[in-house]
């Protein structure tokens, strides 16, 4: 859609995506610092009480993972009103209980003691011996809870408003352009792509919520049995689709944003199509993945979980990643702030699922799962790739395209490559087969967590400039 | 050791990556060609590549999943294997045994008393040789042969609360009668 002919944002629509923005930009900073805690403290250059380090990276995930969600629905939020008529008081009742579920979860962690991990694996929310309660575990649960009914009252909207326009979901999904003759032309890749999310991310929030509730009735009444495994599968449908949903948000900036530096089209083609229908279906049906080393698994889902990590990186590697590099080669396009960013999200992306998707081998897997090859491809594909996203989108909303100062070249540097190496020193780690979540490590491991302290630190460095040039700019933040 | 070569598999591919993005970034900025010919000619690699792709895919998934660790948990055990009874709780491992002779095929059965664990087998050179989960209510039985004589650890790899990363064990595994003299005289040939 061409500048000229949108409308401009409503006051409150456009006060409501800033505050997604500037909240986003502020946590994803103060996390990155409780990253950095953590690696200090493996690093042995800092005591950490146990307590505390499991506490900080409870929190340091649900937060990351929390607020990748909220940033990223922002950039859903902002490009699809531009097509269908989204509900403004539903973006901030969203903000509202997602700031409750934030005030709960951290007083949860940091009064109540609990640090379950993010993943809150039952039953280990009902045994923090002494650690924490049942008080805090419970006000934990209920902050996600929250969160839960904000996000699924944001993509109800969402669906709501894709169906009063375009007929229903699988026409937001261009079916009828996908395996028929449609009428007219496809729905835009905004729209495709948020059809997709509010479709994956209903079925996941909807799962995490059946779980919440079943763990917190076992909670205060312990005779009500809940399976382990059966919990464990609908945590890891629930996680593993979220944290998807985030990057597939996301990845809206770059369909609608790399074409005006590019001045190339970017349409809904055939193949794009059937790549996002191929991913609503893989992202719900990976989820498997997780559960590789529960050897009790029926074996077939175990391979399911296998066969679609490989099937998933096709529709991102060769179809997201190979349209938008055949988009920009010899555009002529000019390279600053924005563009930079979201260039350098599409390549984390890219080149953080590879090792994600080596570990989904089942053989791989059995001596990597639960090392720090985890938490490295993790963070490439969400520091690298995701987090770059959204701090390019944000560069954009605040209107600084074109206007790059060297501070913003110098930490977009340090920020590309810090990252890699912060990420690459966690694949490293995980080859040299150390555990990830250890609050202490082994002496022959702490050389690994050293250096990388280090390159946490730059990365946290570089995301204060990127958090301060969105907030100080925020006066010239676009009105469309 | 098939660490190096997931390392080294996992390296090549990244650098592939790096490689394409570098080349068309370079690119990206120099002056403008019109995009119907650009396209026409990425479409016609992407075709080529999806295949490549897709056998390259069929071919190592078939390879991969010949020989799965799930066998012993599905009763198909080793001859003659060690069984070990694996039990975890927080915050320690309660063996049923705890050594056993080296090249001993060992079959470890693992469950939980309270919350989910995860038993990881180190050898003596702290190498992750293989891992299942313990979980309340289910055996997952994990079939490995140690080949190496010394201290293995076990090592909980599934987040257990406060004391998770103190959670470990001893596993010793002594040298094989017949394959001491043997030893000693490689010892002896090499010196
Ligand atoms: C400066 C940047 C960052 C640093 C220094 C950092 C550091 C860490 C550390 C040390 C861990 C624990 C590793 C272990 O298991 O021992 C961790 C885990 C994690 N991080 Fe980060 N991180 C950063 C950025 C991010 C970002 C941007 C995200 C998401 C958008 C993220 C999401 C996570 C998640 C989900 C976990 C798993 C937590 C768990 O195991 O329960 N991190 N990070
Ligand atoms: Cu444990
Ligand atoms: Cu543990």
């Amino acid at each position: 859609m061409s500048e000229a002919t949108i409308s401009p944002l409503p006051t409150s629509a456009r006060a409501g995506v800033l505050t997604y923005l500037a909240i986003s930009a502020l946590v994803f900073v103060l996390m990155m610092a409780l990253g950095v805690l953590m690696r200090v403290g493996q690093a042995d250059w800092l005591w950490m009480p146990p307590d505390i380090f499991y506490q900080v990276m409870t929190a340091h995930g649900a937060g990351m993972v929390g607020i990748s969600g909220l940033a990223g629905s922002a950039v859903m939020w902002y490009f699809l009103r531009r097509y269908v008529d989204l509900t403004v008081g539903i973006l901030w009742t969203n903000l509202a209980l997602f700031l409750l579920g934030v005030v709960l979860i951290l007083g949860g962690i940091f009064v109540g003691g609990f640090a379950g991990g993010w993943t809150f694996l039952f039953p280990l929310p009902s045994h923090g011996m002494g650690a924490w309660g049942n008080v805090g575990a419970a006000c934990y649960l209920l902050g996600l809870m929250s969160i839960g009914v904000g996000f699924l009252l944001l993509y109800l909207d969402a669906a709501r408003a894709i169906i009063s326009r375009f007929g229903s979901l699988a026409k937001g999904l261009g079916w009828p352009h996908l395996f028929g003759r449609g009428e007219g032309e496809p729905p835009p890749p905004t729209v495709v792509a948020s059809t997709m999310v509010l479709i994956i991310n209903t079925a996941g929030i909807t799962a995490g919520a059946v779980v919440l509730v079943l763990i917190l009735v076992n909670l205060f009444v312990p005779t009500f049995a809940v399976d382990p495994l059966l919990t464990k599968n609908l945590i890891y449908f629930f996680g593993h689709v979220f944290i998807n949903a985030t990057i597939y948000q996301a990845v809206i900036a770059v369909y609608e944003i790399l074409p005006t530096y590019t001045k190339r089209p970017w349409p809904s083609s055939r193949v794009f199509l059937a790549a996002w229908t191929a991913s609503t279906i893989m992202v719900m049906s990976v989820y498997p993945h997780h559960l590789l080393m529960d050897f009790v698994m029926p074996t077939w889902a175990l391979i399911i979980g296998q066969v679609v990590s490989y099937l998933s990186g096709i529709p991102i590697l060769i179809v997201t990643a190979y349209n938008a590099l055949t988009n920009v080669y010899r555009s002529g396009m000019r390279w600053d702030i924005v563009s930079g960013l979201l260039f350098l999200s599409i390549f984390g992306w890219g080149v953080g699922i590879v090792p994600a998707i080596i570990d989904g081998t089942i053989a791989v897997n059995n001596v990597m799962h639960n090392t720090m090859w985890v938490p490295g491809h993790v963070h490439t594909y969400l520091i690298v790739g995701l987090v770059a996203m959204l701090f390019g989108f944000m560069y954009h909303v605040a209107g600084q395209n074109g206007a790059t100062k060297t501070i913003d070249k110098v930490a977009f540097w340090v920020y590309a490559a810090a990252g890699m190496a912060f990420s690459f020193m966690f694949l490293l780690s995980g080859y040299a087969s150390v555990p990830r979540r250890f609050a202490e490590h082994l002496p022959e491991w702490v050389e690994y967590s050293a250096s990388s302290s280090v390159f946490g630190a730059l990365v946290l460095l570089a995301a204060v400039v990127f958090a301060v040039r969105f907030l100080t700019s925020l006066k010239t933040a676009r009105t469309t | 050791m098939i660490q190096g070569t997931i390392f080294l598999v996992t390296i090549v591919l990244m650098a592939v990556v790096v490689g394409v993005f570098v080349f068309i970034a370079i690119n990206a900025g120099k002056e403008s060609v019109d995009y119907g010919p650009v396209q026409a000619k990425a479409f016609g690699i992407r075709t080529g590549l999806f295949w490549v792709i897709v056998v390259a895919g069929v071919l190592i998934t078939v390879i991969t999943t010949l020989d799965l660790p799930y066998a012993a948990t599905r009763g198909d055990v080793a001859e003659g294997a060690v069984k070990v009874q694996v039990d975890g709780r927080q915050w320690l491992w309660t063996l049923s045994q705890d050594s056993a002779t080296a090249d001993d095929t060992v079959v470890f059965e693992v469950t939980a008393g309270d919350v989910n664990h995860g038993l990881g087998v180190y050898d003596p050179n702290m190498r992750l040789l293989g891992q299942t989960q313990a979980m309340p209510g289910y055996v997952n039985s994990l079939q490995l042969t140690l080949r190496e004589p010394g201290t293995y650890k076990l090592l909980c790899l599934e987040y257990c609360g406060t004391a998770h990363h103190a959670m470990m064990s001893n596993f010793e595994v002594t040298a094989h009668p017949d394959h001491a003299s043997a030893t000693i005289t490689q010892g002896r040939d090499g010196a």
